[in-house]
């Protein structure tokens, strides 16, 4: 009952967010704010991350290839493939959830926790739409994130590939290069949006309803990555099947 | 003036209000007191419409908040100023634009023109210079004081504080309790107090309300609360060794 309960409140949430709009040149400024805090000054660790895993991914392919009968340019091959579909969209966005997901459920929780969501609603301001809305807008250039992490994990790839001896450069370019569908980019991106979404309205609404004190700030960004990650999880399942299965 | 009508408020099956009548007069400090759980900050609640009563009815004016359209209950919020215990000040906020919010939000004045209003409210509070100071970086006085200028910068008719000197040490509390009078009476605004502290009774509480175990007990000002031999009243006043020890000494010149 309690889950069902959840679900409802969240949609509820979803309702209220787009309802009594804040003034246009606020919500601007909190818009760009957000972009900052939540797109550009993710980029950092997700480059990093991208670049050195898309070199693992590379290296692990190049030594369990023993066969001589596999070509060289599967290397190339397997690093597009799994960080287009897999690393880039799905990966990342779990890490996000945790970069992410623990500041928005935090920052809003302190919020609650210190009366400063009592006191914009004593104002006369939709709080969810205060708080809320310019997350969503903001993540709405979160693909751009992920096309980054896709360049950067196949560049590292390619450079672990090629500077570890593992594959010539000519091979692993064929090997991007080979049986390419560009469907498999659109499914990329249209899960990249789907878990955007959940990135920016799961742990507000963990952050928003949630009770207590300092304590219960931490349990909700805990929970807030959990059930993040869980959805994230759940809907590259669903898309999956649906768009590729 | 603000009138409460009969004010019922339960939580699952608890009532913790239970038909509470009172009013609060414009130009004066009112205090709500009664010790912690009585009710008091779910009465302070349901008048600035955070919570909803089941039952009975509050009056802005001559106007019932149940009866106000969507378009009046937004106008009636643009006239309440609120005092939160801990300030609730935004922490991302620096002094100047947390001053600022309300006037962003509500009027269409230029920067120059909000910054004038800002910095005269922020004179009027004491607290000049700290303009570009984030909260975190301010004592918790000077933060009731930004909350304060906060909550009148858009000129609001009803003040509202909850505790607003719990934290402070005697002398600052003071301080925020006679400022808080001084605002009263120079903007005639309407302001309700929330407290138990009796050194704002003595202080500032005009016109006193005291709820016990959400009943509406005693009614009076700041003389009277020392005069009256009711129960819950005496009980809450003298729980106090200070107070105790001045009532003896009284007892003992008679």
């Amino acid at each position: 009952m309690k889950y069902l309960a959840d679900i409802g409140s969240y949609f509820i949430m979803l309702g209220k967010v787009f309802s009594r709009p804040t003034k246009t040149s606020v919500l601007r400024e909190l818009i760009l704010k957000e972009i900052d805090e939540l797109i550009i000054n993710s980029l950092g660790i997700v480059a990093f991350i991208s670049f050195f895993v898309g070199g693992v991914v590379a290296i692990q392919t190049a030594l369990n290839i023993d066969n001589p009968l596999i070509p060289v340019y599967l290397v190339g091959f397997a690093t597009r493939q799994s960080v287009v579909l897999e690393f880039a969209p799905t990966f990342i966005s779990i890490i996000m959830a945790g970069k992410m997901g623990s500041f928005i459920t935090s920052s809003i929780g302190s919020m609650r926790v210190t009366e400063q969501i009592d006191a914009l609603e004593v104002m006369g301001i939709n709080p969810l739409n205060y708080l809320v809305y310019p997350k969503i807008v903001a993540l709405m250039f979160y693909p751009f994130v992920i096309a980054m992490a896709m360049f950067l994990g196949i560049l590292g790839g390619w450079v672990a590939a090629v500077y570890g001896g593992f594959s010539s450069s000519d091979a692993f370019i064929q090997g991007l290069q080979q049986d390419f569908k560009p469907f498999h980019i659109v499914y990329a991106f249209i899960k990249t949006f789907l878990f955007a979404i959940i990135l920016a309205t799961i742990p507000s609404w963990q952050g928003f309803y949630m009770k207590g004190g300092a304590l219960e700030v931490g349990k909700a960004s805990t929970n807030s990555f959990v059930w993040t990650s869980v959805l994230i999880i759940l809907t590259n399942y669903i898309v999956t099947s649906l768009l590729l299965g | 003036m603000i009138r409460v009508e009969n004010i019922h408020k339960s939580f699952g099956e608890e009532e913790i209000l239970k038909g509470i009548t009172t009013s609060f007069e414009t130009g004066k400090t009112n205090l709500i007191i009664g010790s912690s759980g009585s009710g008091k900050t779910v009465l302070l609640k349901c008048l600035l419409g955070l919570f909803d009563p089941e039952e009975g009815d509050i009056y802005y004016g001559e106007k019932s908040i149940q009866e106000m359209t969507g378009d009046e209950k937004k106008d009636l919020r643009e006239h309440i100023g609120m005092v939160f215990q801990g300030g609730a000040l935004f922490d991302s906020l620096t002094v100047e634009e947390n001053v600022m919010f309300p006037l962003r939000m509500f009027t269409k004045k230029k920067k120059e023109e909000m910054l004038d209003r800002v910095n005269e409210v922020l004179k009027r509070v004491n607290l000049e210079g700290a303009n570009k100071k984030y909260p975190s970086e301010i004592s918790g006085g000077m933060q009731k004081r930004v909350a304060i200028a906060r909550a009148i910068v858009n000129n609001p008719k009803y003040l509202f504080c909850d505790e607003p000197n719990s934290g402070l040490d005697p002398k600052t509390a003071i301080v925020i309790d006679n400022l808080i009078q001084e605002i009263t009476k120079e903007y005639n605004i309407t302001t309700v107090i929330n407290t138990h502290d009796m050194n704002s009774v003595m202080e500032i509480g005009e016109t006193i309300a005291f709820i016990h175990k959400g009943n509406l007990a005693w009614q009076g000002d700041s003389t009277d609360i020392f005069k009256t031999d009711n129960k819950e009243v005496t009980d809450f006043v003298y729980s106090s060794n200070l107070f105790k020890q001045i009532r003896d000494i009284q007892i003992n010149k008679v």
